[in-house]
């Protein structure tokens, strides 16, 4: 007994604190099983019992995309640099929306699983991340309706010209989905002990949409704001989204180069956040 | 090597009382200030045990202190203690749920928890789903329930309704869905808290058996709590007294059964003098003293139900020759009367020679034995009386004595549920063939 208790192997060492960057990367790989399920759980559960199923995912853009026509383009006539009003609101609609709800929900990940989380042990990061995959799920729908619609603009002769950058597509997805989960976890993390915050966070959203080019072009934008909105992120990320597909605008580099930096940072940051709450949120939510 | 599987030194964990910070911004970053100088937390007072009957001086109490034990592989350990000892917080740091303020957990292999039974169930999703998907938040991959896909549905027996919602499964249906899930991981620690209170009887002891079998058969660990000592002196080979958060003992489970009954101590136990809250008084004589004794282990109010509770009730006499009887009453925890009995020769098992006798002044103490295997495990209280031979001028003293009745795991060996009835006397039973 003397000898071995120095020697012998442990598989786990439950202890009151981590290093900060310990983020148990792998753990969350072997329960990647798990969030698969709940991602399925999430779209199983959320047309369960309607007749239209995953259809309903294609309503609230269609209403939203022709409400911002009829807003921004008929009434306020902001410039959509030349791209079908609709189309243009539609792509900034459905990027938008995959952005501002996985911030969202998974701001209040620690509050809405609190009851989970207090039963039993899986990487908590399983958990946002099931929300942002499930998510992506809702944006690839949403997304097969912008590309609809694109190819009945491109048929009817509009002055659209997907171009290179469409090949950026993937990484302007990826980094929305960082920094929105990024985001949701710094939030959310904050939030257990604070809940001042989430007051902020549903109309914060919100206001963050006007602050971001959605329903205007950057470059219709007045010269002395233009650099406080590219100072979003999500600024480089929707222009660059929407030049790949229409063509139209300008593609900004620089603005994506800061997108990318921007995003991993933040969730970087998130990730650590959240992982030091993780330990001990159950003893104060 | 040893057999060493779970390993816990100086394992702590304190808890903040009320509001869930120090109450002040200030005081809060005070406390983040000093520790991130790595120093402790100036607003956790170590010393002071977590006793929730009495008010504390600090608002933070230890759920958790300094417990330090070695589990070996293939044990059933049972962890007991009253409400509030810290066993559900030691399933917690155990099951990785929360974090342990100090000290450190060191485990072989994986560990499962049953903490709730269901947990993550989505009642929109059909049986077959939530298999999975609690499975997999138990910490399954998805390969080892398809594996036992067949087994966990055939131990829940819900073949039938598999791919109908839970939310339309009985309440009786869910709960056994949930612990055959649980029941069938491959983690060499199973820790499961007290979920065995649901479910009917039958169910009961299937899982107990499943219990049974994972440690004893697969030679894995589990860890149990329960207040159902039944069900841990039949299933745990060893177990764990928990009291204020401290480690008491940690022995064969029938010596922590015993110890744990012995230390119970919200029941009274003895009253004497003035103390004794008395409802009418006799002119001819008063209550001097009641207590209950056990015959090992002195004045107690907790009896396993294999132990003689002796009832000794001392008594003054007022006035010489006076004819003055004791009697008692036993009550249930509702106040029921269960049984009356007095000292008088035809209802007493032995002669009391002093009955019926004209006593002279002075102090007697009469005693009363109830025999073990008599009473049920539940809690009673008992009424003293003084009756002078007229009837007249009753000296009452109404449920000056309260004690518990617990479970030491006899007359168990055959069936682990609930109890029926106020007393629990053990009978002639023999059956012929007509």
């Amino acid at each position: 007994m003397s000898l071995d208790t120095t020697q012998e192997k442990w598989d786990l060492e439950i202890k009151p604190q981590s290093t900060l960057f310990d983020l148990h990367l792998k753990d969350v790989w072997n329960y990647r099983d798990l969030l698969w399920l709940l991602v399925r759980r999430d779209f199983v559960s959320f047309y369960k019992q309607t007749i239209f199923g995953p259809l309903w995912f294609f309503i609230q853009p269609i209403f939203t995309t022709v409400i911002f026509t009829f807003i921004f383009s008929n009434l306020a006539k902001i410039s959509t640099e030349g791209a079908p009003p609709a189309l243009f609101y539609m792509a900034g609609n459905v990027a938008w929306n995959y952005f501002s709800d996985g911030l969202n929900k998974t701001s209040t990940v620690f509050r809405d699983n609190a009851n989970i989380f207090g039963k039993v042990y899986f990487p908590r990061l399983i958990m946002p991340l099931s929300i942002i995959f499930s998510n992506l799920v809702k944006f690839g729908i949403q997304f097969l309706l912008f590309l609809l619609l694109l190819a009945y603009y491109m048929f009817t002769g509009f002055n659209i010209h997907p171009n290179w950058c469409i090949l950026l597509f993937p990484i302007v997805i990826i980094l929305m989905a960082i920094l929105g989960l990024g985001l949701g976890l710094i939030i959310t993390a904050m939030t257990t002990k604070y809940r001042d915050l989430t007051f902020l966070v549903t109309f914060g959203v919100q206001l963050l949409m006007y602050a971001t080019p959605i329903i205007y072009p950057l470059s219709s934008a007045p010269e002395k704001y233009r650099t406080i909105i590219a100072f979003n992120p999500l600024s480089g990320l929707i222009e660059t989204f929407r030049y790949g597909f229409l063509g139209t605008g300008e593609f900004y580099p620089l603005a994506l180069a800061y997108s990318v930096v921007a995003s991993l940072v933040i969730f970087l940051l998130g990730l650590i956040v959240f992982n030091k709450v993780e330990r001990n949120f159950v003893d104060t939510i | 090597m040893s057999n060493t599987i779970i390993r816990v030194e100086n394992l702590s964990k304190a808890y903040q009382l009320g509001e869930f910070s120090t109450g002040t911004l200030s005081r809060d970053i005070s406390r983040k200030w000093a520790m991130m100088r790595g120093k402790e937390d100036p607003y956790l007072k170590i010393g002071e045990t977590n006793d929730r009957t009495s008010q504390g001086v600090s608002d933070i109490v230890w759920s958790l202190k300094d417990l330090s034990f070695d589990i070996e592989q293939g044990d059933a350990i049972g962890i007991i203690g009253r409400n509030g000892a810290g066993k559900s917080t030691l399933l917690k740091v155990l099951s990785r749920v929360t974090t342990p303020t100090t000290g450190s957990i060191k485990v072989k292999g994986r560990i499962a928890s049953l903490l709730e039974v269901g947990t993550g169930f989505h009642p929109e999703l059909t049986g077959k789903e939530n298999i999975f998907l609690n499975g997999a938040i138990l910490g399954m991959r998805k390969a080892e329930i398809k594996k036992h896909f067949d087994a966990i549905v055939e131990f829940a027996g819900v073949e039938r309704y598999i791919d109908t919602p839970v939310k339309r499964y009985s309440s009786g249906m869910y709960v056994r869905l949930a612990f055959a899930v649980a029941a069938h991981l491959e983690s060499e620690i199973l820790i499961v808290d007290e979920v065995l209170a649901v479910g009917d009887a039958e169910f009961q002891k299937k899982c107990l058996g499943k219990m049974n079998d994972v440690s004893k058969k697969e030679g894995r660990t589990v860890l149990f709590v329960s207040h159902n000592m039944a069900s841990i002196s039949n299933l745990c080979t060893k177990s764990i007294l928990l009291k204020h958060g401290m480690l008491q003992d940690f022995d064969e489970t029938g010596v922590i059964i015993d110890r744990y009954i012995r230390s119970g101590k919200e029941n009274q136990a003895q009253v004497m003098g003035d103390a004794i809250n008395v409802n009418k008084t006799c002119s001819r004589a008063n209550f001097e003293a009641l207590r209950m004794v056990s015959g090992t282990r002195g004045i107690t109010s907790n009896f396993g139900i294999n132990e003689e509770i002796s009832i000794e009730f001392e008594y003054e006499i007022l006035e010489d020759n006076a004819k003055v009887y004791p009697s008692i009453h036993l009550l249930d925890s509702m106040g029921t009367c269960i049984l009356s009995t007095f000292n008088g020769p035809s209802a007493s098992l032995v002669f009391d020679e002093y009955f019926g006798k004209p006593l002279k002044r002075g102090i007697y103490k009469s005693v009363c034995k109830i025999p073990p295997y008599f009473l049920n495990t539940k809690n009673y209280s008992i009424s003293a009386f003084l009756v002078p031979e007229s009837m007249d001028d009753l000296g009452i003293a109404e449920q000056v004595l309260s004690f518990a009745v617990e479970e030491t795991g006899e007359m168990r060996k055959e069936y682990t549920g609930e109890w029926w009835g106020l007393i629990r006397p053990m009978l002639a039973w023999k059956t012929d063939k007509l």
